[in-house]
């Protein structure tokens, strides 16, 4: 069954040419900062994770919930990896509800490690109210929901630009480079020196906007390093078997004349 | 399963054999002959038992931590990815896992179209395997809906509503299907108990399918038919179970790539949604090996004409083996259809890619002409084509070459080609 190239060929012609044909909207190309988890060795940056942790919760966080992440997890390999102790701090600047206690009564206590992110909003309506009718979604899997990824996030975080002359819009729309159809009911979230790091790391909005997304990334696939990791050890693996298979195979299949 | 003559070395053995003949089964099994010529694209058998019970294992221990259930499913699924012990790896392996199943059921079938596989005196094989196909697609269907992102929700929401095309009792299947007025909690836990069913269905069904292959033996690249067992067959074992391991290896090396390095490129963006019944997303797209019948679903502007082409591209599969006139099985005869086959495989590929975008313009138009083809090829040139065309001479064993034949040697010993 030899793959006939002839056929191959005409088959990509016709695929550039359907593509070449309707090639009118095209979108503006993404950014990209160049990302450290990316590769078969990718890992994140940990000091831009912690950079980044800063960012969304003292920017992001006044807006997005982020609710399948514990606090546990930045304390975590892989992660921003802030010592526990540290993670126990970040935990009891948050509120949550518990209980009922014996009494039946709910009460609130300090966030522990084994909590969820306490989000800024009660609920989804109370979120969408306050926000302009539009809802800030939340930023668990936020890199993952997106096409493009990390690179369409840090895009759009810098993509904030004046509209162009004919376009009118209304209250609380702004104009957004990289956002589909160029409408973002999110006002521009970052201003030079808007978060002062703990590392003394220079503010622009490039730096945060790397660091938020790259904390974003991360949060969206808290294993990605432990799953680059084994997956190199997995296909040495499946690399020495296979060898190994295929002379054992040759070494079997030279009892015939068949070639194998 | 024809001669049996085992008998077991030790007493217990024969003693057992007597009651249940397990060991004359096994016995079978390694001692089947398979004709020796058999080239790598015979591989996928084997490869595809394997992703039949990866899916079954994998899907098993996610259903110990998933929650079929509309408010709790997406969140169970991100509970899955970060709380379980390698909750990520199993849940990677099974989803990327259903797309390697359909990339290698596509290449087993499209060989079995070039060898000839289906005709006569194995249509009942195939048939089986197409039994199996279409309840694999729903398999894979009702799975994408279980996370409950956005895709899974309206991916539903159209396949459901595309049995409100029957006349007459049209919206009332729906309402049963849905359980309801509107896909939600009912349909979702329905589609979970179904899709945890249907993979029995298809390993018993896989059973049927060997069983049928091992009444006739298999076919080869020459497509003759053998004496067996002879100098032109192998016995099963070691021959082919080494070969069909260092096939699958190289496999398992493309899907551990995509399981480790990119582990969500299959699959679309806005699952990561959870799924919202006031906002449809821009474009509703199936996964990628259901596109193909996507675009010819959406190529016929009446919804009834529609959905009767999509399931008439699976209905002539089905009754292939009666199309195809051709006494002729491999393609390696078939000058003719050689060519119609390649075009066949470039129709579908672009009816895939249509698939995936806008029913409008251009896309609208070739998605059109791709399914006229696809009909044509199957109702139209497969009839003719097996009267009109002269085949070239075919050899008599896979051992000796025609003798001033017309077939190339190479072709003959096609084992040794590479793939």
């Amino acid at each position: 069954m030899k793959i006939r190239l002839k056929v191959i060929f005409s088959f990509i012609a016709i695929l550039s040419l359907i593509t070449s044909l309707t090639a009118a909207e095209k979108a503006a190309k993404p950014l990209s900062p160049g990302w450290s988890f990316k590769g078969f060795f990718g890992k994140f940056d940990r000091a831009s994770l912690q950079r980044g942790y800063q960012v969304y919760s003292e920017v992001c966080a006044a807006c997005h919930s982020m609710k399948y992440l514990t606090y546990r997890n930045l304390a975590e390999t892989g992660g921003p990896e802030f010592s526990v102790e540290q993670a126990k701090i970040i935990a009891s600047n948050y509120e949550v509800t518990d209980g009922p206690d014996s009494d039946g009564e709910m009460f609130t206590r300090p966030a522990r490690l084994s909590d969820n992110f306490v989000g800024p909003y009660p609920n989804e309506q109370a979120a969408t109210a306050a926000n302009g009718g539009a809802y800030p979604p939340d930023m668990s899997v936020l890199v993952k929901a997106r096409k493009g990824g990390a690179d369409y996030i840090y895009s759009v975080l810098l993509g904030y630009d004046e509209p162009p002359a004919g376009m009118t819009l209304d209250d609380g729309v702004y104009y957004n480079t990289y956002m589909a159809g160029n409408k973002i009911k999110m006002s521009n979230p970052l201003s030079e020196d808007l978060v002062e790091y703990i590392d003394g790391t220079k503010a622009s909005n490039e730096q945060m906007a790397k660091d938020v997304t790259t904390f974003l990334a991360w949060a969206a696939e808290p294993t990605l390093e432990q799953r680059h990791k084994l997956g190199f050890r997995a296909l040495i693996y499946l690399l020495i078997i296979t060898v190994l298979v295929y002379f054992s195979m040759k070494r079997i299949w030279s009892r015939i004349e068949t070639k194998v | 399963m024809s001669e049996h003559n085992y008998t077991p070395s030790s007493k217990f053995g024969k003693w057992f054999n007597d009651r249940l003949p397990l060991l004359t089964l096994a016995n079978h099994l390694t001692d089947y002959p398979t004709p020796k010529n058999l080239n790598y694209w015979w591989t996928f058998g084997g490869i595809l038992t394997f992703c039949l019970i990866t899916q079954i294992i994998t899907g098993l221990i996610l259903a110990m931590h998933y929650v079929a259930h509309a408010d709790l499913a997406f969140g169970s699924v991100e509970h899955i990815m970060r709380n379980v012990n390698y909750g990520w790896l199993i849940r990677y392996v099974h989803a990327n896992g259903a797309s390697m199943f359909f990339l290698a059921v596509y290449i087993h079938i499209f060989r079995s179209l070039y060898y000839g596989s289906y005709k006569s005196p194995r249509e009942m094989i195939w048939i089986l395997g197409m039994i199996i196909y279409v309840l694999m697609m729903a398999a894979a269907f009702m799975g994408y809906v279980l996370p409950w992102g956005q895709m899974s929700f309206w991916g539903a929401t159209v396949i459901t509503n595309l049995f409100s095309a029957i006349p007459l009792v049209g919206e009332s299947v729906v309402t049963w299907l849905w359980g309801g007025y509107s896909v939600d909690n009912p349909t979702l836990t329905r589609f979970f108990s179904l899709h945890y069913l249907i993979p029995f269905l298809i390993l018993g069904l896989v059973v049927l399918h060997i069983w049928a292959l091992h009444v006739p033996g298999n076919n080869n690249p020459i497509g003759i038919d053998l004496k067996k067992p002879s100098k032109d067959t192998v016995p099963f074992h070691p021959y082919i179970v080494i070969k069909d391991l260092f096939a699958l290896l190289i496999f398992l090396i493309i899907f551990a790539l995509f399981v480790f390095y990119s582990p969500n490129i299959l699959g679309h963006a806005d699952n990561y949604i959870e799924a919202n019944p006031l906002v449809t997303p821009a474009h509703i797209v199936p996964e990628w090996y259901l596109l193909p019948f996507y675009a010819i679903l959406r190529s016929v502007p009446d919804k009834l004409l529609g959905v009767i082409a999509m399931f008439s591209a699976i209905f002539v599969l089905i009754i292939l083996p009666w199309l195809d006139t051709s006494k002729v099985r491999s393609t390696i005869f078939r000058p003719l259809y050689k060519q119609f086959y390649w075009f066949l495989i470039a129709d579908v590929l672009i009816l895939g890619y249509v698939g995936a975008m806008p029913a409008e313009g251009i896309y609208l138009l070739v998605a059109r002409v791709g399914t006229a083809y696809y009909f044509i090829h199957f109702l139209v040139i497969l009839p003719i084509l097996g009267r009109l065309e002269k085949p070239l001479e075919i050899p008599t064993s896979i051992t000796d070459p025609v003798l001033g034949g017309s077939v190339q040697p190479s072709f003959v010993k096609s084992d040794k080609k590479k793939i």
